[in-house]
């Protein structure tokens, strides 16, 4: 816990009815997918590192990758009394902390966990309301159950309400 | 992925050796004498990477080579912006910011990504000499910003076959002030198959 929210770490997912919290700290490459349920209030957030879990041998842990994690979370936040069909989703992250030459594939891990994790909601009929992704710089975020807002704080580069 | 206990045996002396040589690198850079204590080798999940560090939201700069030839994967330095400055005013002689208000400058920066490619060269260099194998560093990556966001580009990386990485703490003194610098050694899967078999285990 800090300051009262739930602290939701890397490769890792929680989910919390309202009044509580969630926040996950320097989001880098990888993604938070933030998911709410505005008429029940509850909100539900994954930290994922990776896009696809069906292309990693080592894929014990579910929350790591943006299909399994996003599954799980949805079935958390039901048992919460969240509805499928009415959750929303907000993401942030998906930098590119180096600036590397981006011929090579493997390099361009933000954007490929950003456009997984798009693709993956609209399969699951979740609209995206907002996003915060891309660039070059770390995001620490907060998702409140209460009404849904998500903060994403950074170095040198602002604070915004999502 | 999982190591025994001579395994890692090996595992750390190459750490040992690889940030011994590292220093002395950065003491002829300096031209000024480095004291440098045993560093402290474990091997760390990425979670729990940033607490080394001071935590996932303390500021950091990154140093980053990719590695290819006959071992891939990537190297990393780290160093918190203290420390970063104590070396910055090290090899600058003088020359840096006096009092500094908000970031590095851009020859500061420079300095910075020449004294992490000093250090990870070498590092690489004596690992090279030690398999006898072909390493190959790439130009290097600077990038200043919180623990877990840079982290999180090695912990992807490696996160796809295991959930550690050999974390080597390296605590020097430079012009009487200590730093603490922080290296980050993750060949892929196969490479350290390489290294290991390199040196005699299996």
């Amino acid at each position: 816990m800090r300051n009262g929210m739930i602290i939701v770490g890397m490769a890792d997912l929680n989910a919390a009815k309202s009044p509580g919290a969630l926040t996950t700290l320097g989001l880098g490459s990888c993604v938070g997918i933030a998911l709410y349920d505005a008429v029940h209030k509850v909100a539900g957030l994954a930290h994922i590192m990776l896009p696809d879990s069906r292309l990693i041998q080592n894929n014990g842990n579910i929350a790591k990758f943006a299909d399994t994690a996003t599954v799980r979370l949805i079935t958390d936040m039901t048992r919460m009394g969240a509805r499928k069909e009415l959750l929303k989703a907000k993401l942030a992250g998906g930098a590119q902390m180096f600036a590397f030459n981006t011929t090579n594939e493997s390099m361009r891990i933000g954007d490929r966990n950003v456009e997984a994790t798009l693709k993956l909601l609209k399969q699951l009929n979740i609209p995206v309301l907002a996003q915060d992704t891309g660039n070059t710089y770390g995001r620490t975020v907060e998702l409140y159950a209460d009404d849904g807002r998500f903060l994403i704080k950074t170095i040198g580069h602002g604070t915004r309400v999502l | 992925m999982n190591f025994n206990a001579k395994e890692f045996d090996i595992l750390k002396e190459i750490g040992n050796i690889g940030a011994g040589n590292a220093v002395t690198a950065l003491a002829k850079l300096l031209q000024k004498k480095v004291d440098m204590q045993v560093p402290v080798i474990n091997l760390v999940e990425f979670k729990d990477i940033a607490s080394f560090l001071g935590g996932p939201e303390q500021i950091v700069v990154g140093i980053l080579v990719q590695i290819s030839g006959d071992i891939e994967g990537m190297m990393m330095f780290l160093v918190q912006e203290d420390s970063a400055d104590v070396l910055i005013r090290a090899l600058m002689n003088g020359l840096s910011a006096e009092k500094r208000e908000s970031g590095f400058t851009e020859i500061e920066l420079s300095a910075l990504q020449e004294i992490g490619n000093i250090l990870t060269s070498s590092y690489l260099g004596s690992l090279a000499g030690l398999i006898q194998k072909k390493i190959v560093p790439s130009i290097p990556f600077l990038s200043i910003d919180m623990a877990n966001a840079i982290l999180s580009v090695p912990a992807i990386e490696f996160g796809k076959v295991a959930d550690k990485a050999l974390f080597i703490e390296s605590v020097f003194e430079a012009d009487g002030v200590s730093v603490s610098g922080y290296f980050l050694l993750i060949p892929d899967i196969s490479s350290l198959r390489v290294i290991l078999t390199s040196l005699g285990v299996e």
